[in-house]
């Protein structure tokens, strides 16, 4: 299998089973799926849309019903890969009756590492999560911000070549956030993939190198956040000051700042020039012009309410 | 092996700070320490009196927390989702299980310790006598509870806690009476009846084998032939019962 896929899965499918009949789930619909080595890869969709699902098949938590799947160009299940592989779980619940380094060692030495390296490796971690000063402290009396920050600290103890992370902002302060951000683009700037579920599309948008949205246990797109969104949702804020009368132009000015300038929300750039031309012809002076873009959330609740009406429609029928 | 010792550590450390059972702990030498009291009612037989509800007292409080760690044990890491960010290190299920199985069986042999410790202590300072057969009584009470703790780890690996409990004292109490069964089934004159409870004495545990409570109390002399055939029966035993419970938990997912 090639090396240059940190992941790659084919036709990977997981059919659940409840209940006393045992009646069929499907949680993940033939997911083919590549992510390149040194990438940062986002993967967005509602709740039950198979996110976990695919991270728990991925780190061999769940056995899959069809497909195959390669990890860092191991078949799926190979402990070889796992032994490069960080993996921090949504919601992690740890061991709260140890303290933050016992707990760092344990995981090291669930990877086989030895004492020394194991110090070392502890010692470096701990100031990147912003963790010194709580080393010796039960993880029963941390908060939700402090375990997901060791819980990364876990994931990062084997220094590994892929990074999976399972809502790592969920419960997390703004800091939190920017935290966990700054951690992403550390480990991307080292060369190291990341694959990361997240329902805080903003923080998608701003680190991931591409996005794959997945709906109802389908991958329904994947790209870049540009390609995503493209150009077809643009719009141009435009402020122009000094006009008496903004009547008959291109755009009917939205609101007044505080200042009294018009601001005005073009469509597209060419109805923006061609505001600004007979604004300024008018005697009005051009403050700002702002291209907007979709944002990556916008993009994603279109994607999701367009699949929903589907689904209902075809309910209905 | 630093992985399985890895878990085992953390088992022996998570049942350690855990304050159940020291509670067990403190019953259970309030009972060896008890039975001072139950043999001066009882007329005659002080020191055999003193020596068996000492001995019973390890036994029944190391089943107790065999049977109620032990099926939480699995239970408890896929519930609390822990079991996910070990089962994705490399680490085999079946060095999980293993690692669970030996932290469990360290708390339950430094419990039996302690325990044994305050027992010979009272008899020593009661002048009751400690008999030689006490030691091997004692050790054969541990491995017992290595039989019983790895068909708690079966159960607990598959099923839910209640059904586990409900399997694990079953098969217990099954255990401690298997001669007896086989015993019923001859009496019976029954050949189906017979074929059964041999079939369930071949099966299930024999856990009569590891009881030498009588000839620790009556000072009766133990072969250590017994013991250690005993010892290998129960180590064969648990080893089984493990092997089964590591192909059955590899092809479990966690929900």
């Amino acid at each position: 299998m090639s090396d240059d896929f940190a992941i790659r899965t084919k036709g990977l499918r997981k059919v659940y089973k409840t209940g006393f009949l045992r009646r069929e789930f499907v949680g993940l619909h033939g997911l083919d799926l590549e992510i390149h080595r040194g990438e940062v890869f986002g993967l967005i969709g509602p709740n039950g849309a198979g996110k976990t699902t695919t991270l728990k098949l991925l780190m061999g938590l769940n056995r899959p019903s069809a497909g195959e799947a390669w990890i860092l160009g191991e078949p799926l299940g190979s402990l070889e890969a796992m032994s490069r592989v960080g993996f921090l779980p949504e919601r992690p619940y740890f061991y709260d009756y140890l303290t933050a380094t016992e707990f760092l060692h344990f995981y090291g030495q669930l990877h086989g590492m030895p004492r020394d390296l194991r110090k070392r490796k502890i010692e470096e971690l701990l100031p990147l999560v912003h963790m010194e000063r709580a080393r010796d402290t039960q993880l029963r009396k941390f908060s939700k911000g402090m375990l997901q920050r060791v819980g990364i600290a876990q994931a990062l103890m084997n220094d590994p070549e892929l990074v999976v992370l399972d809502e790592p902002s969920s419960g997390l302060d703004p800091m939190g956030r920017m935290l966990i951000r700054d951690i992403v683009r550390t480990l991307k700037q080292q060369g190291t993939t990341v694959l990361f579920c997240s329902h805080v599309l903003s923080d998608v948008e701003e680190v991931s190198d591409r996005v794959g949205i997945l709906i109802a246990g389908e991958l329904r797109e994947v790209g870049t956040v540009e390609e995503l969104i493209g150009e077809r949702a643009l719009t141009v804020e435009v402020t122009v000051g000094g006009l008496a009368d903004p009547d008959g132009l291109p755009v009917a000015p939205t609101r007044t700042n505080v200042r009294g300038h018009h601001v005005f929300e073009a469509p597209d750039h060419e109805t923006a020039r061609a505001l600004v031309q007979s604004a300024t012809a008018r005697g009005g002076e051009l403050y700002s012009y702002l291209p907007r873009r979709e944002s990556l959330e916008q993009h994603f609740m279109d994607e999701a309410t367009a699949v929903e009406r589907l689904a209902r429609e075809e309910a209905a029928r | 092996m630093i992985r399985i010792w890895a878990i085992a550590l953390n088992t022996f450390r998570e049942a350690v700070r855990d304050k159940i059972l020291y509670s067990l702990l403190f019953f259970a030498l309030l009972m060896i320490g008890g039975s001072v009291l139950v043999a001066e009612l009882a007329i005659g037989e002080y020191g055999k009196i003193i020596r068996d509800v000492g001995l019973a007292a390890i036994s029944i409080f190391g089943l107790l927390i065999a049977v109620f760690v032990g099926i939480g044990l699995i239970y408890k890491e896929i519930e609390r989702k822990t079991i996910y960010t070990i089962a994705s290190k490399p680490v085999p299920r079946w060095q999980f299980l293993v690692g669970k199985y030996l932290g469990l069986l360290g708390t339950l042999g430094t419990e039996v310790a302690i325990m044994a410790v305050a027992y010979l202590l009272v008899l020593q300072g009661i002048g009751a006598g400690i008999t030689g057969a006490m030691f091997p009584a004692i050790w054969l009470t541990f491995m017992e509870l290595a039989v019983v703790t790895a068909v708690a780890i079966l159960f607990g690996s598959f099923s839910s806690p209640m059904l586990s409990a409900l399997f694990t004292i079953g098969i217990t109490l099954i255990g401690k009476m298997s001669p007896e069964l086989v015993a019923l089934g001859k009496k019976a004159d029954n050949p189906a009846l017979e074929s059964l409870m041999t079939a369930v004495y071949t099966v299930l545990p024999d856990l009569s084998r590891f009881n030498l409570r009588s000839e620790a109390s009556y000072d009766m002399p133990v072969e250590w032939e017994y013991v250690a055939y005993a010892t290998g029966y129960g180590a064969a035993y648990a080893a089984a019962l493990l092997v089964l419970a590591s192909i059955i938990f590899r092809f479990r997912d966690f929900k």
